[in-house]
């Protein structure tokens, strides 16, 4: 009855995501270990649940952190190239930084479109609002002063209210 | 025996019959209240009450299947066993995807109840509608379980010996509060969902309706914050890597109706107090919801990749996309139909409260949007192109701080703000200093910790902004009558909303914090060996076997010291859970309430080494302390409602012949 | 019912039509299937032993001259016991083989093949998984069909049945031999 989609890979994918993916690699510097780190962190393992190459404990993790390490401390590549290294055999999937190309121009720019859109959207109302607040009927609602008033007597002591 | 045997049935029949007043509460109602027929809307009220005392019936009937071990009914043979502690066996009913629905319906049934019982004031057209949309909603779900889900499946004759076993990440607390919790939340935005589709149908969008829909909005909101930071705070603990948010697909599905909930509270007390915004409060309301569904379709049809993800099935995806389409494509229908065109005359200023709850209710549909689309668009893109692309924590950071920055600087001006309009002299008279002192403060912090950091100090500016800005208003407000009595005086409405925006601000620091000045090490310890990390050292003491209830373990133990002096004793343990053979990682975590000692055990290495990772987290618990102080504080805003009726007569009173209603700025 | 508002239901209902669209491909997809990044590329260089025979070094040239499977396999891996049988029947209709032993043990591997027969023309020795990593193999069993110049033209991941052969796999292979 629980129908698992599932490739019918065979590695010892009962990698649960609980089991702490721990390497012992010893770095030079502070700033080489946050290197690695967050370049595992965001590379993807290209057969788990959504988990970076960090986190998870499968075989092809483990080559893949391994790789990166060796790749880091005795090729010396830079970031870029390790990532297109492993773009280049595994595919865009394996990044989740998606990169900025054609394809994703939406996913890149839309967000920021769409603030535009809201921020033109804002002075339209607000300016057409601010008309409505000089116009005929802003009689009907309280003006600042007003409103001061009442906040006064609404700061009343509070005997008869309700409990 | 034959009782256990009968017992599944009943709870069978009991869910049918629960389907069948979800169809009285969403027929009768609905035409009472278009016929004008009192009997026929009278009768939402029973009808509502007959669903949820039969889903009652029907899920305790579940429950007791789970706690009898009852291996007949296919759920409780494939989620629990008899070994399985009691407390789990009862949280493992909602375990997985069959129970959950089902606690799903019972909860959508509780709060259809409770809006019967609790909405007297209402007219009844109002709460006839209502309480008949939130019946079609139940009869949406109830179908969805009888049809495709469930749970009372039976496995006869051959009744398996033993279950399979809860899966052993579930077995734990978390399990008990974070479902139950989220379920409060999603199911509680159909009570608003329910108030904006009756207020388009009935045609009347007035002030009085966001005053009835605002505490049960305020109240699902605040029980899906506490979900979701139970949630986090379960993923911290329990997974071994001190990560406390991934931007999972599943994790993204809570959020987003959190967020638009968020835009929606604010909406709401704007149409509340000014009778603006109510296209925008309505839309949001509908959004809400449909997040909350689009969420179960996510989690529910394997359309995602995600480590929370049900095991999924293409007839029970197919189900709920249905749903989920006719439910967002009528009710925009409907309000692009039936939303009034005819705006309100009631104008406001550059600088007022209206202003920045504008600019807050659209940058938080742009994160929202944003969210959204990061989240949908390897799908996108996979089923337009064919190419695979993976959104990840990368792009969800990158995006989300930067907007979310701008919603804190425009908190800080929201809260003092006057409402309609502001003079920009006093305005300057009142931030220009917060703003000195916010900077002054956030320089000064940072240059004292041991490495400047530009992130930290944002945040920090960031949060003393809002801080500040709030105690300022809080100052002008009390001014008056003196600082203590002034106090007093403030509603409960205004300290929810203290609380809430603190609790933003301790989230925010919670997070940077952690973030940044997290000192992390992996490393090979022998037994005896000791770590200096930042001012704590580490010692490993060597890891022995253990027994538990249903599994075996290697339990490790670590001493924490600082200065010398021993602080605390950790045992990060390695377990392997008997029923299903898979291997897990239990943190051993010192908390505190300025730092985490985190220590989990990788592997075993020779001679009594293990590979350990030793994690020192500042300030990270502050992240669901923060949370928690904001949904508490929307608690405490739905708490006031009654003040707010005295009030109302109060001032009737005093200005006699303003006929429109006016509310308090408090 | 005014202009705009026919025109935002239509947007409505196209929106909601495209969702379901889209949401449909996903059911019937499986969204952890992972297309090879190396369609339509050459097979990548390698220089390693064959399996049992240390001094024999294997070339990607060793490959080429004609349409190939190339099968990644290993003997801790059950499902690649599954698929042998099947490779047997290919290997028997003509169909070359080419086998690579992927993170494996070597006395292993050769007692598996003695045991269930050899369907391979020859097998290339993975211990490290490094070729395996340059095709982008991230378990076994995956393989791969190339062409007569060692192009890549078609990755499959999981075991060859029947099914998958006739279905995926064998339209690609004939349509290789044919020019």
């Amino acid at each position: 009855m629980r129908k698992i989609l599932l490739p019918l890979l065979c590695s010892l994918w009962l990698s649960a995501p609980a089991m702490a993916a721990i390497d012992t690699y010893e770095f030079e510097t502070q700033a080489e270990q946050d290197r690695y780190r967050k370049l595992i962190e965001e590379l993807r393992c290209p057969k788990c649940q959504n988990q970076n190459i960090a986190d998870s404990n499968a075989p092809i993790s483990l080559d893949l952190r391994e790789e990166t390490f060796r790749m880091m401390t005795e090729e010396k590549m830079t970031d870029e190239q390790i990532v297109d290294f492993l773009v280049e055999r595994y595919g865009d999937f394996v990044r989740y930084k998606p990169p900025v190309d054609k394809r994703t121009l939406v996913l890149w720019y839309g967000p920021f479109a769409l603030l535009g859109f809201g921020f033109l959207m804002l002075v339209i109302i607000v300016v057409r609002r601010r008309k409505d607040s000089h116009g005929p009927d802003s009689k009907a609602s309280l003006s600042g002063d007003e409103q001061q008033r009442l906040n006064e007597l609404l700061n009343q002591p509070r005997e008869s209210a309700d409990k | 025996m034959s009782l256990t045997l009968f017992v599944p049935e009943l709870g069978h029949l009991a869910m049918i019959l629960a389907l069948c007043f979800a169809a009285i509460q969403a027929f009768f109602p609905l035409i009472g209240a278009w016929k004008g027929d009192h009997h026929w809307m009278s009768l939402g009220r029973p009808a509502a009450w007959g669903q949820f005392v039969f889903l009652f019936i029907s899920f305790m009937a579940l429950t007791w299947s789970f706690l009898a071990d009852d291996f007949s009914v296919a759920y409780a043979a494939n989620n629990s066993n008899s070994m399985l502690p009691w407390y789990y066996k009862i949280s493992a009913v909602w375990g997985a995807h069959e129970g959950s629905l089902l606690l799903w319906a019972l909860t959508l049934a509780g709060w259809s109840f409770a809006v019967a019982i609790f909405s007297r004031q209402l007219p009844e057209e109002i709460l006839a509608r209502v309480l008949a949309v939130m019946g079609m909603v139940s009869i949406g779900f109830l179908l969805f379980l009888i049809m495709t889900s469930n749970p009372f499946e039976r496995v006869l004759p051959n009744i398996p010996l033993d279950g399979q076993d809860l899966n052993p990440l579930l077995q734990d607390f978390g399990l008990v509060v974070h479902p139950p919790m989220l379920y409060m939340g999603y199911v509680g935005f159909s009570v608003a969902f329910a108030f904006a589709i009756a207020a388009l149908l009935g045609g009347k969008m007035d002030a009085a309706w966001a005053r009835w829909s605002r505490p049960w909005t305020l109240i699902a909101w605040s029980f899906l914050g506490i979900g979701i930071t139970l949630g986090s705070w379960w993923a911290y603990y329990e997974l071994g890597w001190g990560g406390w948010w991934f931007w999972d697909p599943v994790e993204n599905a809570s959020f987003m109706p959190w967020l638009i909930g968020t835009a929606l509270i604010h909406s709401l007390a704007v149409t509340e107090k000014r009778g603006l915004f109510k296209n925008w409060t309505v839309l949001l309301a509908i959004a809400a919801f449909s997040l909350s569904l689009l969420g179960t379709f996510l989690v529910r049809s394997g359309v995602l990749t995600s480590v929370h993800a049900f095991a999924s099935d293409p007839d029970r995806g197919l189900f709920i996309l249905a749903f989920l389409l006719v439910t967002v494509g009528a009710s925009l229908t409907l309000f692009v139909l039936r939303a009034p065109s005819v705006k309100s005359r009631v104008g406001f200023g550059f600088w007022s409260r209206e202003t920045l709850l504008l600019i807050n209710n659209i940058v938080l549909v742009v994160v929202t949007a944003m969210i959204l689309i990061g989240t949908l668009y390897p799908l996108i893109l996979d089923s337009l192109t064919g190419s695979k692309l993976s959104v990840g924590p990368p792009y969800f950071n990158a995006l989300f701080n930067p907007l979310i920055g701008a919603l804190m600087m425009a908190l800080g001006l929201g809260v003092v703000l006057r409402w309609k309009n502001t003079s920009g002299n006093w305005l300057v008279k009142m931030l220009g200093p917060v703003l000195l002192v916010s900077a002054a403060l956030s320089l000064l912090l940072t240059l004292l910790a041991d490495e400047f950091n530009g992130a930290v100090l944002v945040v920090y500016f960031l949060s003393f902004w809002v801080l500040l800005a709030s105690i300022r208003d809080l100052l002008d407000k009390t001014r008056h009558r003196g600082f203590l009595p002034g106090l007093r005086m403030m509603t409960r409405s205004y300290w929810g909303m203290q609380m809430g925006h603190l609790g933003v601000v301790v989230c925010a620091i919670g997070v940077v914090l952690s973030s940044h000045y997290s000192i992390e090490r992996d490393l090979k310890m022998n037994v005896g060996d000791s770590v200096q990390l930042g001012a704590y050292s580490f010692v490993f003491d060597g890891a022995h076997h253990f027994e538990g209830p249903n599994y075996i373990s290697d339990k490790g133990t670590v001493r924490a010291l600082k200065n010398g002096r021993e602080i605390a004793v950790l045992h990060p343990e390695k377990r392997l859970y008997i029923v299903q053979q898979m291997p897990m990682t239990e943190a051993g975590i010192d908390p505190g309430f300025t730092r985490d000692l985190y220590v989990a055990l990788g592997e075993p290495l020779e001679n009594g080494a293990w590979a350990v990772r030793l994690q020192v987290k500042p300030f990270v618990r502050w992240i669901w302390l923060g949370g928690m102080l904001m949904s508490f504080g929307a608690l405490l805003s739905a708490w006031d409602p009654r003040y707010r009726a005295r009030i109302r007569q109060k001032v009737r009173d005093a200005l006699p012949g303003k006929e429109k209603e006016v509310k308090a700025d408090v | 019912m005014s202009k705009a508002r026919l025109l935002a239901v239509c947007l409505v209902l196209a929106g909601v039509a495209g969702f379901a669209w889209m949401s449909i491909y996903g059911l019937h997809n499986d969204p952890r299937e992972l297309p090879s990044a190396l369609l339509d590329k050459p097979f990548p260089e390698f220089s390693q032993p064959a399996l049992g025979e240390p001094e024999r070094l294997l070339t990607r040239n060793d490959f080429l001259g004609r349409p190939a499977l190339v099968n990644v396999w290993a003997t801790w891996c059950p499902t690649c016991r599954q698929e042998h049988a099947y490779f047997n029947k290919l290997a028997a209709q003509g169909v070359p083989i080419y086998g690579i032993n992927y993170k494996d043990e070597e006395d292993k591997a050769q007692k598996w093949l003695l045991d269930l027969k050899d369907p391979y023309v020859m097998n290339v020795s993975d211990p490290r998984g490094s070729l395996g990593m340059n095709l982008g193999v991230y378990g076994a069993p995956e393989t791969f069909i190339i062409d007569s110049e060692g192009v890549i033209r078609f990755k499959y991941v999981g075991a060859v049945d029947d099914r998958v052969w006739k279905e995926k796999m064998a339209p690609v292979y004939e349509g290789l031999l044919k020019p």
